[in-house]
């Protein structure tokens, strides 16, 4: 640990700063009994409950909410509590999406609820979720705070005005490299794909849109709306760098040791990951490939049968920025919250100076959210899958 | 009482009762489900509908002939391996292991204290690039100076053979120590050399274990992926990897499940024949 401020003295500071958080004053006012919301929008017509539930059942990955190592409480929550009078049952039973899904396909399918109010999927199985009908419409009067979504969320391909979903945290997909290993700067997917220093010491993601993301944009495709030809092009390109030996293996979050042990070199890797990676590794560097990165996201979704209130009003809570930077600083991935990167320098300067957790607009631009459809689609799926060797 | 003392024909029945209740629990309708599931079409999206997809074991065999072959190559090269390794060992444990047998048998399956896949992962470390490991290796020329043994074939098989070796090793010393040692003396003394005596008194009465050791280790390890994931290269995917990425990241369980059968095919096959020529009459006497 080098970084002047630990993650426990940020914690320490934030849960001070708590009490002088400045929610809208319904939360502040409520002591536990149902209250009624504020603001008026045009009548549903299915009845949303306006009141809160005792609990919230929240289903989130594993390591993705900040805790408190020595006592195992979770600020947030905690804080959600004492403003709400809302207990919540946080599981953490998200490992994968699929595997999610095939869990709580049956119940959905047949309109019944999965005892959730909130989910959280990454975007493409968000995307499907709401394609089916497997989510309940966000109750945006409860939510002023959605005005604190960053603009380059705000309008996903699945899901265009945020009326299903609202993002969780969001994470880059770039290259990660060691220097003092390539003797330089790895700027390029070319270079991954094409650098014979490399050879045998390059791996790259199983999950196929990060991969075929990076791929699609080395031919100048877009990966926003992937196209089919363009698709196949980039899976022969991705093949010949299999069978010629530069890609070593394709690899989960396990490419960490690998990474930092000196099996691989440089890597296709999550931004996240590499900000825990460089606090043991310090010479290890993260980079928007110059073909560009990709971007994406996990939503917290409402599924079918969950109290479309309570999870509403939740999503408010951390969409304040004080709360968001509280967050961010502990998952150290990048907060879809305007103003948390403010409320991050408050707390911790450098941390708020970090480009992977807080990326400025220039990175921004260089990094595509993968076409939701196209990473949902079997056929494209098993000629990823084919190339992988599985 | 009374029931059992006349009839006492049902005993071995009801002795078998366990056994039978547990395989039919956990194997044949596992089995049935499986089947079922293998003939079936569809998507996680819209679900699973039994068609009788026949298809579905056509496509498999098609397309992933290479992976199936590939599986059963390293799970018998392993296994052949682990054998070869196998035997002195379980042959001095049993015939000079003395009042350490128990401890040295421990030490056997101490590995067992750790689970499969940190093992595994360990290997990754053992093998990395830059480990002592590879470093002797290249330094006495067995490896090339750009060459690697992780991700590699032979860190694949090398990681199959070390992770099912203890089901190689005990069965084979629970043969061999039931040996009668009086019948190597007795052919010692008929002027057989010793060479000869454990080729035609020690080596047969151990077949048994031999067979029994073969199958613990072949069958697991032809159907492992974790070995091919952690320490292979896409090149060396086996059956069971591609097994796992259609049940859990292409969700195409109607195929996913026509493999598992068409594996658990080859391998009954393959043991079918393996016994004929073993002659498993000769072995259980």
């Amino acid at each position: 640990m080098t970084r002047p401020l630990t993650r426990r003295d940020l914690l320490e500071r934030a849960a001070l700063g708590g009490a002088a958080l400045t929610l809208p004053g319904f939360l502040a006012a409520c002591g536990g009994d149902g209250i009624e919301a504020e603001g008026t929008t045009e009548a549903t017509t299915t009845a949303v409950a306006r009141e809160l539930a005792e609990t919230l059942r929240f289903s989130n990955w594993p390591l993705y909410i900040d805790i408190d190592e020595e006592t195992k409480k979770r600020p947030t929550l905690d804080q959600f509590t004492e403003q709400t009078g809302v207990e919540v049952q946080y599981i953490e039973d998200v490992n994968d999406n699929d595997e999610w899904f095939g869990k709580n396909r049956a119940a959905l399918s047949q309109g019944q609820g999965i005892d959730r109010d909130l989910t959280v999927l990454t975007d493409w199985m968000a995307g499907r979720m709401v394609r089916l009908g497997y989510t309940q419409k966000l109750d945006r009067s409860a939510i002023p705070n959605a005005s604190n979504l960053v603009e380059a969320l705000a309008s996903p391909g699945f899901d265009p005005n945020r009326d299903y979903s609202m993002p969780w945290q969001s994470g880059m997909t770039g290259i990660g490299y060691d220097p003092r290993r390539t003797g330089g700067p790895v700027t390029s997917l070319s270079q991954l794909l094409d650098d014979p220093k490399l050879k045998g010491k390059v791996t790259f993601l199983t999950e196929m849109p990060d991969t075929m993301g990076l791929m699609l944009q080395l031919d100048g495709s877009d990966p926003v709306k992937v196209d089919t030809a363009a698709f196949d092009k980039a899976i022969d390109r991705l093949q010949a760098a299999v069978d010629s030996g530069q890609i070593r293996q394709f690899t989960g979050n396990d490419y960490s040791g690998l990474l930092a042990r000196g099996d691989v070199w440089a890597c296709v890797a999550w931004s996240g990951d590499m900000v825990q990676l460089q606090l043991d590794n310090p010479q290890l560097e993260f980079v928007i490939p110059d073909e560009g990165g990709m971007i994406w996201t996990d939503n917290m979704l409402i599924p079918t049968g969950g109290d479309v209130f309570t999870a509403s009003t939740f999503m408010n809570f951390v969409y304040d920025p004080k709360i968001a930077a509280q967050i961010a600083a502990y998952v150290n991935y990048i907060s879809p919250v305007e103003g948390a990167k403010e409320e991050a320098e408050k707390l911790d300067p450098e941390l708020a100076a970090n480009q992977l957790i807080f990326p400025d607009e220039d990175t921004l631009t260089k990094v595509k959210i993968f076409d939701a459809e196209a990473a949902d689609d079997t056929e494209l799926k098993e000629k990823f899958q084919a190339v992988v060797g599985a | 009482m009374g029931f059992l003392h006349r009839h006492r024909g049902f005993v071995p029945y009801l002795l078998l009762g366990p056994g039978l209740g547990f395989l039919a629990l956990f194997f044949v309708v596992p089995t049935y489900y499986l089947a079922n599931t293998s003939l079936q079409e569809g998507s996680a999206e819209v679900g699973y509908v039994f068609t009788w997809a026949w298809d579905n074991y056509g496509d498999a065999i098609a397309t992933y002939d290479e992976h199936l072959i590939r599986s059963l190559l390293y799970a018998g090269v392993a296994t052949v391996v682990a054998l070869a390794v196998s035997y002195p060992l379980a042959y001095w444990i049993a015939f000079h292991g003395g009042r350490w047998k128990s401890v040295l048998l421990l030490i056997v399956i101490a590995p067992f204290f750790v689970t499969y896949l940190i093992r595994t992962l360990a290997w990754q470390s053992i093998l990395a690039d830059d480990s002592v490991v590879v470093e002797v290796l290249r330094a006495i020329g067995v490896l090339g100076d750009g060459e690697r043994l992780l991700a590699t074939s032979t860190a694949v098989v090398a990681g199959i053979t070390y992770n099912f070796l203890p089901f190689m090793a005990l069965p084979l010393y629970a043969s061999l120590e039931q040996i009668d040692g009086r019948l190597i003396e007795a052919a010692e003394d008929l002027y057989a050399s010793r060479f000869q005596a454990f080729l035609r008194v020690t080596l047969p009465l151990s077949l048994p274990g031999v067979f029994a050791g073969t199958l613990l280790t072949f069958i697991p390890a032809a159907g492992d992926f974790v070995n091919a994931e952690l320490l292979g290269t896409p090149r060396e995917a086996m059956i069971g990897n591609v097994i796992q990425s259609k049940f859990l990241v292409i969700t195409d369980y109607g195929q996913a499940a026509a493999l598992s059968f068409v594996l658990m095919a080859a391998i009954l096959v393959l043991v079918a024949l393996y016994s004929r020529t073993l002659g498993t009459e000769r072995l259980t006497g």
